[in-house]
């Protein structure tokens, strides 16, 4: 009885909690109350923290949290305001450093960006600055596959099969890329990073600048 | 008579001895007189009767063993003693003497105690008479002459390897021996004697090639060689036992040849390879023979003849690409028809005439030996495939076969020698890897000889098209079949035409020939909107009138770049025919209007109403303004077309034929037929991976990678890149997925 009572006063709280942001005529919350979600949370609104509690409350559209998305999440992450929140959206930071669950959550970074209905694919310099919230900073080839993304030009645009295969890249390849075969499914676009790397790091390196 | 007293042992003992007495004064050579018949029975019968005798008087056990004795004694008086005196040659002449009267005293003797091998020697299951001889002959003679023996005969082997004559039959006889006294088994003969003989054999030819190797150029070395073996061949013939020719000659060749092959091969002079420049045939089929003895040893060999076949092919590719590149430079600025056409025939013919050469190389001095057919082919395929002055070998094959097939072609041959070079071309295909692109630019020459009538033989045509469907299938000529085909049917229709409007009693001003062909045998040619001089316009009309008659399923599209045209043209000194291609005559006609002679058209003016694009108004105003035949004025009057020149009949043209034909230069196609092979490689690669993944339903990356090159490889080396490229673009259009569970694998999705 206590725990049931308890249950519907907590749903009370979060869906409150939800309608501070809501929109006039949705019942979701768009843009504007993202931001001044964002503001309330202490976070900017491109900070990787938000795109985990985006994450985690299943949002299908960038920008917009419906209703159900934003309850089930906030019940989950056991935040019925905005402090509670926030300390949940950090303690995302941990959850995902494990590499299945940064797998799913990358994963969900690249859907997020098909904006448009019928989008398979997405722009390169989207693809970069999305690799920058998703992946933590900390990873090796996130710096020279997103340089390289952008200088060469077989690719405009990147599918989800070569997004998914550079998250697997980053989990299972050096950071000099020395156990890499091509030989193997790995997709060409990743053939052609690692064959640029291993120039780069030969010394091709940048033009030299007339003195 | 019945007073049958047993013979006493002693005493028949010294009858017996009697008669072995006299038998080694026989031996001995001391004058004796043969045993009498008589005298044999009579030994005989002592040996009978004191074997049947009833006990304690049958003396088969002390006969026997005093019939071993008999031996073992005269072996101690006489053999050993006259053996020990002698050397060498003359030791050999003794044992043989020594083992031949063994022989003929076993003979005797055995004879003599005859009756013991019978029942005595049965019963107790012990060695015959014969094996008891030999065995005594073989334990205190034999053993203690057989190295001395075995020493004797080696040194005069060694005398006859170095040139002297020796006594074959003497070796033979007493290899005999050694033989002879294994008592069924080689092992005697093998341990005593051919051991050793391998031995020093190895030891003497191993001396040997460690000189004539510092003196001896290959060719000379190999002879020194084959006749080293062929002469320890005839030895074994002559005097050794049957089962050592294979080990000796394996000792000899290992000596002579395997240890030296590197060295030999690699001669700097006179080695394989120079053997190969300087064409000296009967020493590479010597090396050949030779070095098919050794084990994998003519690898090597192989090796050389690969590498000088593809350098002498490499040499050819580059003497094309400098002539071509010299060429270019001398002709820079001119606008040249064919650049370098005059050499592209030369390599292809250079590389049939190479070809052959080193065909009859395999033959001749090679055996047709599959290892040396393998290395000339791989050394085609390597430069076969290399870029030749800017072309691909396919297209310049492509342009040779055009050459051989049309008419007015510079090589005048016999139809037998078109035919065998045709053969030739077609087998030079199978070492080219990019095959579909071969046949793209052979189609479009195709497609010119068979419309602007310049073939010079259906026959030929037809036999290539077979030869070709032969070699790499029917898929492969199959559009090409369909293309002669076509021109054929395109005949009928003519007549067809031809016969409805007479029956309708249609006129045209002009004589209008139509060829309608099936868009998919053909090239693809760009669809260009000309517009049509008014004068053909009709025509036009008539012939789609009729022709959708005839058929509701079928659309039509005219391509006029490849229509040809006569016009006669009224210039002021006489009229003059003029056999232009349509778009030629398109434009003159432009100038057939009620203006007159003078009137004059700007380049826009040209370019407008012919509706065509600059490019092809620069190369129509070209070929009849500043070409050969100058039928047009242009003003100003320079070499080549401005957009801001003018353009009038030249009313005053004549030239002394009545009919002239003005050539049109074709647009260089080439560019156009690698994208099209490009683009049908994409649509192939996607087919052969969806066919595969259909069948299979899961498979590996390279397994998947493997499946595809193997069932494209007929046409083309497909790329990896490419293929993988193909592989994610079916990804992303859903024919494929990556297994979830094993990202190194592939599901095919229904």
């Amino acid at each position: 009885m206590k725990k049931a009572r308890s249950a519907a006063k907590e749903a009370e709280k979060i869906s409150t909690f939800f309608n501070i942001y809501r929109d006039t005529d949705s019942d979701s919350i768009g843009p504007e109350g993202v931001e001044r979600l964002c503001a309330d949370l202490g976070l900017d609104p491109a900070d990787r923290r938000v795109l985990l509690l985006a994450w985690k409350m299943g949002a299908q559209r960038m920008g917009y949290f419906s209703r159900g998305e934003f309850e089930s999440g906030a019940r989950a992450l056991k935040a019925a305001d905005a402090k509670s929140l926030r300390r949940a959206a950090l303690g995302l930071e941990d959850e995902v450093a494990a590499p299945a669950a940064l797998l799913a959550f990358a994963t969900f970074a690249f859907k997020f960006c098909l904006t448009e209905p019928r989008q398979k694919v997405v722009d390169r310099e989207t693809a970069a600055q999305m690799l920058h919230i998703a992946l933590p900073r900390t990873e090796p080839h996130l710096e020279p596959f997103t340089r390289f993304l952008l200088e060469q030009s077989e690719y405009k645009v990147l599918s989800l099969d070569q997004w998914v295969g550079f998250l697997r890249f980053t989990q299972e390849v050096a950071a000099d890329c020395s156990n890499y075969d091509e030989n193997t499914a790995w997709p060409l676009l990743l053939d052609n990073y690692v064959e640029w790397r291993r120039r780069e790091d030969a010394g091709g390196g940048a033009p030299m600048e007339e003195s | 008579m019945n007073d049958r007293r047993p013979i006493e042992l002693e005493t028949g003992w010294s009858y017996m001895e009697n008669g072995i007495k006299k038998l080694k004064r026989l031996l001995e050579e001391e004058d004796e007189q043969q045993f009498s018949a008589e005298q044999y029975m009579q030994m005989y019968t002592t040996i009978y009767n004191m074997c049947t005798q009833k006990p304690p008087h049958d003396y088969s056990e002390a006969l026997y063993d005093r019939y071993k004795q008999a031996f073992s004694l005269y072996i101690d008086e006489k053999v050993l003693p006259s053996l020990r005196d002698h050397r060498d040659e003359f030791l050999l002449r003794e044992l043989l003497k020594r083992w031949n009267n063994h022989k003929v005293m076993v003979r005797w003797l055995s004879r003599f105690f005859n009756y013991l091998d019978r029942y005595y020697i049965q019963r107790h299951s012990l060695h015959s008479l014969q094996d008891v001889g030999l065995m005594r002959f073989r334990d205190e003679v034999y053993v203690e002459m057989k190295k001395k023996a075995k020493d004797a005969i080696l040194a005069l082997v060694e005398m006859e390897r170095d040139g002297e004559q020796i006594d074959r039959t003497l070796l033979k006889n007493v290899l005999g021996i050694f033989i002879e006294v294994g008592m069924g088994s080689m092992d005697t003969y093998d341990a005593d004697f051919e051991a050793y003989l391998l031995a020093e054999s190895a030891a003497y030819y191993q001396r040997k090639a460690a000189a004539w190797i510092q003196e001896d150029s290959c060719p000379d070395y190999m002879l020194k060689a084959e006749e080293c073996l062929k002469a320890e061949e005839e030895r074994v013939v002559h005097y050794l036992h049957v089962t050592t020719k294979a080990k000796l000659l394996r000792a000899v060749e290992t000596e002579l040849l395997a240890k030296y092959e590197t060295r030999l091969l690699e001669k700097e002079h006179s080695g394989a390879a120079a053997l190969l420049r300087d064409d000296k045939k009967d020493d590479l089929a010597r090396m050949y023979r030779l070095f098919l003895r050794i084990v994998k040893g003519l690898d090597p060999v192989a090796d050389v003849f690969k590498r000088h076949v593809e350098s002498e092919g490499m040499k050819l590719v580059r003497e094309v690409t400098e002539a071509a590149a010299a060429k270019k430079e001398k002709d820079a600025g001119k606008l040249s028809r064919d650049t370098g056409s005059a050499h592209e025939q030369q390599f292809v013919r250079a590389v049939i005439d190479l070809h052959d050469k080193y065909m009859q190389y395999v033959a001749d001095c090679f055996s047709n030996s599959s290892l040396f057919h393998k290395a000339l082919k791989e050394a085609f395929e390597s430069f076969c495939n290399k870029q030749v002055a800017g072309s691909s070998s396919a297209e310049l094959m492509a342009n040779f076969c055009d050459n051989l097939l049309k008419k007015g072609s510079l090589e005048k041959l016999s139809d037998e020698a078109v035919e065998e070079t045709l053969e030739k071309v077609v087998k030079l295909l199978a070492y080219i890897s990019d095959k579909d692109l071969f046949a793209e630019f052979y189609r479009k020459k195709l497609a010119r000889r068979l419309l602007f009538d310049k073939s010079a033989s259906d026959d030929h045509e037809r036999s290539i098209l077979a030869r070709l469907k032969q070699q790499c299938g029917a898929q492969f000529t199959s559009k090409m079949e369909g293309m002669v085909n076509d021109l054929q049917l395109a005949r009928e229709k003519q007549q067809q035409f031809d016969d409805w409007k007479q029956a309708g009693e249609k006129e045209l001003p002009i004589e209008l020939s139509v060829n309608v062909l099936t868009t998919g045998f053909w090239p693809t040619y760009k669809a260009v909107d000309l517009a049509l001089p008014r004068e053909m316009v009709e025509g036009v009309e008539q012939f789609k009138e009729w022709y959708e008659g005839t058929t509701k399923h079928r659309k039509l599209t005219w391509i006029y770049a490849l229509g040809n045209c006569s016009l006669k043209a009224n210039f002021d000194v006489r009229p003059v025919e003029l056999i232009l291609s349509t778009f030629q005559a398109a434009l003159l006609l432009l100038f057939n209007n009620e203006g007159g002679a003078d009137e004059t058209l700007t380049y826009a003016d040209v370019k407008e109403r012919l509706n065509l694009p600059d490019e092809d108004v620069m190369r129509l105003l070209h070929s009849l303004a500043c070409a050969k035949y100058k039928v047009l004025l242009k003003e100003p009057n320079t070499k080549t077309i401005g957009k801001s020149d003018s353009f009038r009949m030249n009313t005053k043209f004549t030239d002394r034929l009545r009919r002239i034909k003005i050539p049109l230069p074709p647009v260089d196609e080439k560019k156009k037929v690698i994208e099209d092979v490009d683009k049908d490689r994409r649509y192939a690669i996607d087919a052969a991976i969806v066919r595969t993944m259909k069948s299979r339903k899961v498979l590996q990356h390279q397994q998947l990678m493997l499946e595809v090159v193997g069932q494209l490889q007929r046409m083309f080396q497909p790329d990896f890149r490419l293929i993988k490229k193909r592989i994610e673009d079916l990804i992303q259009r859903d024919y494929l997925e990556r297994d979830k569970d094993n990202a190194n694998q592939y599901r095919y999705l229904a």
